[in-house]
């Protein structure tokens, strides 16, 4: 889905746990998340501690969007 | 010769996506299909043990999981790793990938399984291991075995091994010379192959080119502070009540759905349908799979101009890749007629 998106010229970070499969899939921006059954999220963490994660992660993807990359790039986020 | 088989928390009998997370397990003999990989090779291999890890640990914890691994492979003789075979089980083809990755870097020996064509383990590993084409799923468990014993048994008794394509496993990426084959010169097979393609006839390049298509970076946005994003998952999360019948596994369709005066995805109004791991953490805060509240936060602090009303969502397991890439087609094309300015993409 990612790819046929971005080929329309709209730009993509793709949010995922696994990065080596986003990256042999042909994602150019990648943001990697905590796990496979919660993205963006961790129950095992405090209420507060769990918006820290997500808005740092999903912060991380839009600075991705803003910025030019020439090959397949995967954004670090603070938490 | 000796053969030791790694499978995961499921064909281990340990239990399903619930069991994900466990960690590596050594039998003392085989179990589960092990015992039909050790019928189908004896007797010039003999099948010694089961190494069963879930598969959330060995893609999430692999470090320690291969240390865990090595320890126990480093006291046992075998000249053959077995792993698999995963189907069309994204995580599973993974999981058996960075062990038979592993195992072949460590102690050098040959390494083989089976995924099916669709498997993301495929692209990523098909260069260090033996992969062979399987199918879609475990009803094909014997089908699947069959060419991978089959193979194992000509490396131990040390047969003349075929190109990929004759053996049945995906091409490594390897180019062997074969000095004329068949007794015939490179300049009659070119020939022959023109005459071929004069002819309209089918005929095979001997120098395949492997096509790997990559799609260049979009363009960056300029201002970020204005620009409409939309987001779009393949976490199955929808309404509650499901009103499209996405399918829960190797899904044909999409769904659109209006969060325009929604903060966040409340739990009970939506939820996961995704077959592929244990819901339980997406369905209590949706927004863990498409997070619509860290979106609607950037939004009211300016850092993003607007988030699009409506999030487009599938399922992402078991889904084929001509099905993801008509989704993309389909969404990107709503995309630009919403004048949405770029995605924000979740996927699990």
């Amino acid at each position: 889905m990612a790819k046929e998106i971005e080929r329309s010229g709209i730009p993509v970070t793709v949010m995922c746990n696994l990065i080596d499969v986003a990256k042999t899939v042909g994602a150019n921006r990648m943001v990697q998340t905590v796990s496979v059954p919660y993205p963006l999220g961790d129950p095992e963490l405090s209420k507060e501690a769990e918006w820290q994660l997500r808005t740092s992660r999903v912060g991380a993807a839009l600075d991705a969007l803003a910025t030019k990359v020439e090959e397949p790039t995967v954004f670090p986020s603070k938490f | 010769m000796k053969a030791i088989h790694y499978i995961n928390q499921f064909f281990g009998q340990i239990g399903g996506e619930d069991k994900a997370d466990q960690t590596p397990i050594f039998h003392d003999g085989l179990i589960g299909c092990s015992m039909m990989l050790n019928a189908m090779v004896k007797p010039d291999i003999e099948v010694t043990n089961t190494i069963v890890c879930g598969d959330n640990y060995i893609t999430n914890h692999t470090e320690e999981a291969l240390k865990e691994i090595f320890a126990f492979l480093d006291t046992k003789e075998f000249g053959i790793f077995f792993a698999g075979p995963a189907f069309m089980a994204g995580r599973y083809g993974v999981g058996c990938g960075i062990v038979c990755k592993a195992v072949k870097e460590r102690y050098n020996v040959p390494v083989i399984t089976s995924m099916n064509e669709e498997n993301p383990g495929v692209e990523e590993y098909k260069s260090v291991a033996y992969i062979f084409k399987g199918g879609r799923k475990a009803t094909f468990m014997k089908a699947d075995i069959t060419p991978m014993a089959a193979f194992a048994k000509k490396i131990a008794k040390g047969e003349e091994l075929l190109p990929a394509a004759q053996e049945g496993y995906f091409p490594r990426g390897i180019r062997a010379e074969i000095p004329e084959p068949n007794g015939i010169m490179a300049a009659d097979r070119v020939i022959d192959m023109l005459l071929k393609k004069l002819h309209g006839e089918p005929y095979q390049t001997e120098l395949i080119i492997p096509a790997m298509e990559k799609i260049p970076p979009a363009e960056p946005l300029k201002d970020l502070s204005k620009a409409t994003i939309a987001l779009v998952s393949s976490s199955g999360v929808v309404p509650v009540d499901n009103p499209d019948r996405i399918q829960s596994a190797s899904a044909q369709k999409w769904g659109k759905y209006d969060i325009s005066k929604l903060d966040n995805l409340p739990e009970g109004v939506f939820k996961t349908i995704h077959a592929g791991f244990d819901p339980a953490a997406m369905c209590a805060v949706p927004d863990r799979g498409v997070p619509v509240d860290a979106m609607r936060y950037f939004e009211k602090q300016g850092k993003i101009g607007k988030l699009y009303d409506y999030f487009y969502v599938t399922v992402g397991t078991g889904t084929t890749q001509a099905f993801a890439a008509k989704f993309g087609k389909e969404i990107a094309q709503e995309l630009h007629a919403a004048n949405v300015d770029a995605v924000i993409l979740t996927s699990t």
